[in-house]
């Protein structure tokens, strides 16, 4: 009976613990909001949490296309120039058209337009599995490389110039361009709702298909995922288009909300998802991780940095403490993974 | 007389080593004589292993002694090891590649100029003077990365002979040398008997061994079941301590008819890095219901000939056919198709996933069949897992745990359930026993005989022979990529066995030098 007792009081202990472990991405997210209702008067206004839901977004959807790459035990640092190029190739198209010669153009109207630019980021990202798949290049290295060349691709586009007012044609049926970014349905915008199908969709790409199982196992372990039977190579393939595919949908966006495109645009977007994805609960070692983890990560974020503006602080604070909020997240994890290895070990222990 | 000429330089009394889980080695008593070869010998698991890793400071014994030179010493490191004048040449190779021959052999002990600036031309030249010694022609220059492995061992022996090792331990240096290279290595051992080194040797190739050693010592299960000197020591005196008498045997109760043929091999090449061929031309066929065991030596090309028919090599030349149907595609989701499932024989590395569940595991190559259309049906994959896990009596908790919480009998469970799950004709069952206990290797065994006996044909390789013997309907040797011997029940004997998979190693007796 005591020793009953002994062998069970810990093991409860460990696993109320895992539980707040698992979830310490949210109570993370439910702290800062708390923090900064108090400390910033307008925090909890309408107008503000949808500025700052749009702000969110553009980072989560790079984080969600980042979250599957690292689980698939990559890394994609190609995705904020896919960004710039994406919204250069946007602004070009609602601009330009496609000149054919002779002096005739073609000229596309805006879902034309978005078709044409996300299969730009989606080949980005094909190129990126090319590289890393056939050529065997590191993925570090070969999406480093995408990474200069898609920016300055971006930058050759416009000789360095921003693509301005891109307010679009009626005639040509682009001028529905600008909805994209300023439009909303039931006053919710719409480049949250994009966020909501595309994380719903990914949600369910990673756990209720083989594909998302795949994904998780070539992370996990290549060599045994490659003698299970699963084709590591088109899998690899998918989650670098995937992540191009959402730089693509962020290169969009934003040159519709800002009616205008600029080559610069999405520098340094990248580290911004890969903290996201970690500050998830994302494994950089791969085979671990969560989209809905991934989401809340880029919350935290969000929220930390907008609400440490509305109070104030300089951002050069904001950039350390952004970094420390990282590391801490990082150190909790591993934190996590020693406990649920013991919560594991002594159920199996308890089985003999 | 003998025993003078030699002393005994370090000895073991009462050592015992548990690992969670196992003992390894149970009260041994070992004495390790100067100026001789110590042959050390078992099957795979024996303990030889473990009671070397206790003499170089790796694992210390969990009870027991160790004594050099007369005083008791507790090693607790490779460096204090190396302070008492033992050195180890790990049958893994711990080289770095990406370093010259030179640096790698004073690696820690860099010879310096005040401590600081490394004297690479010191240090170069008595590479040459070692390389000399062990009559190898290597740059000291050149990168270890681009030497062929049998002159790697040979990197290894000289970073051992540069510490002036008194004790000398060999595990299983052979297994990557020519008939050539080996010959030089025994030169080498001759001359540092002469010199007064206390060799330790461990090897599978028994031939080998009587010619080289003047102690033997054979382990089984942990238990030192021989120790003498090697004068009229014959192989069938080996294998009977290494197997014991009353071999226990995994009887065969089920009796059933051969099906047709299910699995066959045409002509199997599949080329090395250093020109020849890992697996050389082999031809096999397989019955329904068949068990064939491939026996032979780590390096034979077993392991390579199963994971060809997998599919692991794009580049192997051959043809297999199953059931009757040639494959075609490379690919090994094609060969799980046409039903053919392998069970690696590095679980670790090959066989899971660590990082995820039993459960994700064990359906990682079914997911095709939980799913209709690119969605998982999740209740049928947990009932499929929850009838699998007891079917094969896998003792697990939750299948929500990683599978890296599993005993290595359970996990080897998991993998074998991962390949019956996709419902396979012929299944390749590579060392299907390697690190699991007794218990669980019985269980594995129980289980492929209910297998064979439902129909399936097995190809099963290990190198153990009691194993071999005990299950096999039909057993094939295997050595230097070919097939040496073909056996029935009826013809299989131990000496036969080990005879054919010696093939090509053979060394022979005629160059027996006396030292005596």
């Amino acid at each position: 009976m005591t020793a009953m007792t002994s062998s069970t009081v810990p093991s409860g202990n460990s696993s109320a613990l895992l539980v707040l472990l698992k979830a310490r991405t949210f109570i993370a997210l439910i702290l800062v909001v708390a923090f900064f209702s108090a400390a910033a008067p307008n925090f909890l206004s309408t107008a503000n949490l949808v500025i700052m839901s749009k702000h969110v977004a553009l980072n989560a959807f790079l984080a969600i296309g980042m979250t599957f790459v690292i689980i698939s035990g990559g890394i994609d640092l190609s995705v904020g120039s896919i960004v710039g190029l994406c919204g250069m190739v946007a602004g070009y198209l609602v601009l330009n058209g496609i000149d054919v010669g002779l002096g005739w153009s073609v000229q596309f109207n805006t879902l034309e337009i978005c078709l044409i630019v996300i299969a730009v980021g989606i080949f980005i990202g094909a190129i990126n599995a090319f590289l890393i798949t056939k050529l065997n290049v590191a993925p570090f290295i070969a999406t480093l490389g995408t990474l200069y060349v898609a920016r300055g691709t971006a930058m050759l586009s416009s000789d360095g110039r921003t693509f301005p007012n891109l307010n679009g044609n009626a005639e040509y049926g682009s001028d529905t361009f600008r909805w994209i970014g300023a439009g909303d349905i039931f006053g919710i915008p719409a480049s949250i709702l994009m966020l909501i199908v595309v994380g719903v969709l990914a949600t369910y790409i990673a756990s209720r298909t083989p594909l998302g199982r795949f994904i998780y196992a070539v992370g996990g372990n290549e060599r045994a995922a490659g003698l299970s039977g699963v084709k590591v190579n088109r899998v690899k393939y998918f989650v670098y288009m995937f992540s191009g595919f959402c730089g693509a949908l962020v290169g969009i966006i934003i040159s519709s909300q800002l009616v205008a495109s600029h080559p610069a645009t999405g520098d340094t977007f990248e580290l911004n998802a890969i903290a996201a994805a970690v500050l998830g609960g994302t494994s950089m070692a791969g085979g671990r991780g969560k989209i809905g983890g991934t989401i809340v990560g880029a919350f935290v974020i969000g929220v930390l940095s907008d609400g440490l503006v509305m109070m104030g602080v300089s951002s050069f604070w904001q950039t350390v403490i952004k970094g420390l909020v990282i590391i801490a997240a990082v150190v909790i994890d591993q934190a996590q993974q020693r406990v649920q290895a013991r919560v594991a070990l002594q159920a199996q222990a308890a089985i003999g | 007389m003998e025993q003078e000429k030699h002393p005994i330089g370090l000895k073991i009394r009462g050592g015992t080593k548990v690992y969670p889980g196992t003992v390894a080695l149970k009260n041994a008593d070992f004495d390790l004589r100067m100026g001789a070869v110590n042959v050390l010998v078992g099957e795979n698991g024996a303990g030889k292993s473990t009671m070397m890793k206790v003499i170089a400071g790796v694992e210390q014994l969990t009870s027991g002694s160790i004594f050099v030179g007369g005083k008791e010493v507790i090693l607790t490191s490779t460096e204090e090891a190396a302070r008492h004048g033992i050195g180890i040449v790990f049958q893994e190779l711990n080289l770095f590649p990406n370093m010259t021959v030179a640096d790698n052999i004073f690696i820690n002990r860099e010879r310096t100029r005040y401590g600081v600036d490394i004297d690479r031309a010191k240090q170069r030249e008595a590479t040459r003077k070692l390389m000399k010694r062990l009559e190898h022609d290597i740059d000291p220059d050149a990168l270890v990365g681009d030497l062929k492995v049998g002159q790697q061992q040979i990197v290894e022996i000289a970073k051992s002979l540069a510490q002036n090792a008194r004790i000398l331990i060999l595990d299983e240096p052979t297994s990557a040398l020519s008939a050539a290279e080996v010959e030089i290595l025994f030169r080498v051992i001759e001359e540092l008997k002469r010199d007064g080194v206390g060799i330790v040797y461990i090897s599978h190739r028994l031939e080998e061994l009587i010619r080289v050693g003047d102690y033997i010592t054979v382990l089984r299960d942990g238990v030192i079941t021989g120790a003498r000197s090697m004068e009229g020591v014959d192989i069938p005196w080996i294998v009977l301590n290494m197997i014991g008498d009353a071999s226990k045997d995994f009887p065969k109760t089920l009796d059933h008819p051969f099906g047709d043929e299910i699995f066959r091999a045409e002509d199997v090449y599949l080329p090395n890095s250093s020109g020849g061929f890992t697996v050389n031309g082999v031809s096999m066929s397989l019955k329904a219901g068949e068990i064939l065991g491939v026996y032979g030596l780590m390096g034979a090309g077993r392991t390579e000939f199963v994971e060809t028919a997998m599919g692991r090599y794009p580049h192997a030349r051959g043809t297999f056919y199953v059931d009757g149907k040639e494959a075609k595609s490379p690919h090994v989701s094609d060969r799980i198709k046409m039903g053919l499932a392998i069970i690696p024989e590095d679980r670790k590395q090959d066989g899971l996933v660590q990082i995820l569940s039993i459960r994700e595991n064990m359906t990682l190559s079914s997911l095709g069949d939980l799913s209709t259309a690119g969605h998982l049906d999740l209740a049928k994959e947990k009932k499929t897992v929850g009838d699998y896990v007891k079917q094969l009596l896998i003792k697990i908790a939750s299948p929500e745990n990683p599978v890296s919480s599993l005993s290595g009998g359970n996990q080897q469970k998991v993998v074998i359930g991962k390949a019956l799950m996709t419902k396979p004709k012929v299944l390749l069952m590579d060392e299907p026993s390697r690190g699991i206990d007794i218990g669980a290797k019985a269980e594995v065994f129980r289980v492929m005989r209910q297998l064979a006996a439902e129909g399936l044909g097995i190809i099963f390789v290990t190198s153990d022979l009691e194993e071999v013997l005990g299950l096999s309907d039909r057993i094939v040797v295997m050595s230097n990529g070919k097939i040496t011997g073909e056996f029935t029940q009826e013809t299989a004997t131990e000496t036969a066995l080990i005879t054919a998979s010696a093939v090509g190693h053979a060394a022979s007796h005629e160059h027996k030098e006396t030292v005596s």
